[in-house]
């Protein structure tokens, strides 16, 4: 049995709005080939502000299908459609209160019938860009398509390379049989043969300055976001792979705090192409976080 | 109302006379079976005693032809692995599409390491396709390996049958018999089956302990080497409590064999056919006519079977589905997609086992839980308006596949 969070559970036991949804004007129907499953996403648009006033589905698929549609259907009622369209599929899973890994695509088809269902009330064609393969490492919930594609990307020869540009392999370790069956697949096409013994090549050369400001860039850009919630965020440090914040206002303290923490790390994890942690900081040890970073 | 387990395919609950038969080997008669002192005097004849369970159960026959091993997976592999070992110059394998991944994902393994394997195909209701089979029967071919009974549709292989066809041919038979085990009669001295895989958690004994029956003077190579427990043939220290429970099992299965064809058969049936009777667009799925007594996998279209489990679960009721969510895997069951059922119907497969512990008032709470969670799914499903499927379904929602 899944390990779902009782938010799952609830979500998936008492549906919200369930079922077709008359005069919608946005329709998004998409499928997650790596599951069978399917979602019809409908929303009701009010044309002048563009404010998103109801929102309906209909899933064939499994219980946290389920529930990742219900719980996408009340994120995003009341959005505007460039709110609703920066909502991330992570953003879908912590509301949730987190999803198992391999269930982790149920939330990325629902984060796709939302793109779908606003290009389908703009009249765009919406095209999906990404495929979903095998679950390979279920720590991070990576998967063979994405290790694959990364492979070719950067020409990776080690399973050390795979784990610094994607993260699989880079917990319990057991799919590293796997990482090297897809890198001696993918270094074939190439002439050439998987070496266990070679060395991984450095990791991508981003100096210190340049990280840490594309570090600050990321929390600049989603400021506007947590600022309309009456909250906001401060850098405090870098410390290695942590990211030491601070959350200010209505951020702090509240509820979504670890909720926010988590969409900031994921957004930081996608602009660093690396793994890393966002550590809330709190008054105490906000002045011991500058203090550090003075002397640094 | 307490719980009701119809997921024996997947493990049974161990019988009470197994555990009491269990007990005094962890505590009182501990030793080591091949130990010269009193704590394990008597352990060598409760595993002589176990083994004669076990033979008379599969009729096998000599009793040295039973050799404990840790589970059905390591038993198939065994089997499998000699017989490229004692054969090297063999370098093929012929297997089903329909097979348990302890050999599916086995022969894959083998394939990469250059062995060529044959998996032969299986018809609409999963029935093997056996002039496929008799084509690549071959000096070439070190084992066939098949199924008895299908873990989830419950269907039968002619695997006597097939055996012999193999040792006309001479080819090495191997049959992966944890389902039929304890639910058919098996009389392996009358038949050209080398080798056979069972497992005790499937017939009311422990997890951890299993069997292969290795056929006497079948070419024949160890996987583990070490001790001279089982005669050299499996190493390794016997799990007696676990071999004693099984040599109970074993007796027991025999006894209940009638009622498992019988009334276990009457119950399946019911259960069935009460879901069918009240539920549209539904379906039995495998060969119906041919199946394990206690079988009944049935497809419900345009809903998902993970779902299904977990409404079934709220209510109390255990069983286990073919879909892709349920194991995280990316297809839908892989016997499901052999047998050509289409995705909307595979995904909604569940599989009812029952056992000799399953009651006749246990089946109508069944039969009168299931359609309303059926109902309630398929509302939300966009495969489905009001009381039926969309007409034409598959156009009628065809969403862009990622």
């Amino acid at each position: 049995m899944w390990d779902y969070s009782e938010k799952v559970k609830e979500h998936f036991y008492n549906p919200r709005n369930a079922g077709p949804l008359d005069g919608a004007n946005g329709i998004g129907d998409v499928g997650s080939i790596s599951c069978g499953d399917a979602l019809r996403l409908m929303l009701k648009v009010d044309p002048d502000s563009e404010r998103i006033t109801d929102a309906h589905f209909q899933t064939f698929g499994c219980g946290s299908a389920i529930a990742s549609s219900s719980a996408l259907t009340e994120i995003i009622k009341g959005m505007t459609l460039d709110e609703a369209l920066a909502v991330s599929n992570q953003d879908i899973a912590d509301y949730l209160d987190g999803l198992p890994p391999e269930k982790m695509h149920c939330s990325v088809m629902g984060r796709e019938a939302l793109q779908a269902a606003v290009a389908n009330y703009r009249g765009e064609t919406w095209s999906d860009d990404h495929e979903e393969g095998a679950l390979v490492c279920k720590c991070f919930a990576i998967d063979a398509v994405l290790i694959e594609d990364t492979i070719r990307a950067n020409n990776l020869g080690t399973v050390e390379d795979v784990t610094n540009y994607t993260k699989a392999g880079g917990g319990c370790a057991a799919c590293h049989e796997g990482i090297e069956e897809i890198l001696g697949r993918v270094l074939a096409e190439r002439g050439e043969r998987f070496d266990p013994t070679a060395k991984a090549t450095p990791a991508p050369a981003m100096g210190n300055l340049a990280r840490i400001r594309k570090i600050e860039q990321t929390i600049e850009q989603m400021r506007p976001t947590l600022q309309r919630d009456g909250g906001d965020i401060d850098l405090i440090d870098v410390d290695g792979n942590r990211i030491l914040v601070s959350l200010k206002g209505a951020c702090s303290g509240c509820q979504m705090e670890a909720v926010t923490l988590g969409g900031v790390q994921q957004k930081l994890i996608e602009a660093l192409g690396e793994f890393v942690k966002v550590v809330p900081v709190g008054a105490h040890a906000h002045a011991h976080g500058s203090a550090c970073a003075t002397e640094a | 109302m307490g719980p009701i387990y119809l997921d024996n395919n997947a493990t049974t609950q161990c019988d009470p006379r197994v555990i009491d038969a269990m007990m005094p080997y962890f505590i009182e008669q501990f030793g080591n079976p091949s130990s010269m002192h009193s704590f394990g005097n008597k352990v060598g004849l409760a595993v002589k005693k176990a083994r004669a369970q076990v033979q008379t159960l599969i009729g096998a026959e000599h009793d040295s032809e039973v050799i404990f091993t840790s589970c059905g997976t390591e038993s198939d592999s065994t089997a499998i692995l000699s017989a490229l070992r004692a054969q090297p110059e063999r370098k093929e394998i012929i297997t089903s599409t329909v097979e348990h991944p302890a050999v599916l994902s086995l022969a894959e393994h083998l394939e990469k390491e250059g062995y060529t394997v044959h998996r032969i195909g299986v018809d609409g209701q999963g029935r093997i396709d056996l002039d496929a089979y008799r084509a690549k029967l071959s000096p070439n071919v070190a084992i066939a390996s098949f199924m008895w009974a299908n873990n989830e549709t419950g269907t039968i292989f002619p695997v006597e049958q097939m055996a012999e066809m193999a040792h006309e041919a001479g080819v090495m038979f191997h049959t992966d018999a944890v389902q039929a085990v304890g639910k058919l009669p098996i009389d392996l001295r009358n038949t050209h089956i080398d080798m056979l895989s069972l497992s005790g958690h499937k017939l009311h004994a422990p997890k951890g302990i299993g069997v292969l029956y290795l056929k006497r003077a079948t070419r024949f190579r160890p996987l583990l080497r070490g001790g001279h427990q089982e005669r050299g043939r499996r190493a390794g220290t016997e799990n007696v409590p676990a071999i004693v429970g099984l040599g109970v099992a074993a007796e027991l299965a025999l006894e209940h064999m009638a009622f498992e064809n019988t009334t276990v058969k009457r119950m399946r049936d019911q259960l069935q056919d009460g879901i069918l009777a009240q539920v549209p667009n539904a379906f039995a799925t495998g060969d119906v006519d041919n199946r394990l007594p206690n079988t009944a996998n049935i497809a419900f279209e345009y809903i998902e079977g993970e779902a299904i489990l977990l409404l079934l679960n709220k209510e109390g009721i255990a069983a286990s589905s073919g879909s892709a969510c349920t194991s995280g895997s990316l297809e839908p069951s892989h016997v499901m997609r052999a047998m050509g059922i289409p995705y909307t119907a595979a995904h909604g497969t569940v599989r009812f086992s029952l056992s000799r512990h399953t009651r006749d008032c246990e089946i109508e709470r069944v039969i009168q839980a299931v359609p309303p969670i059926v109902a309630r799914l398929r509302k939300l499903s966009p495969y489905w308006a009001g009381d039926k499927p969309l007409a034409e379904p598959e156009k009628a929602f065809a969403p862009s596949y990622a």
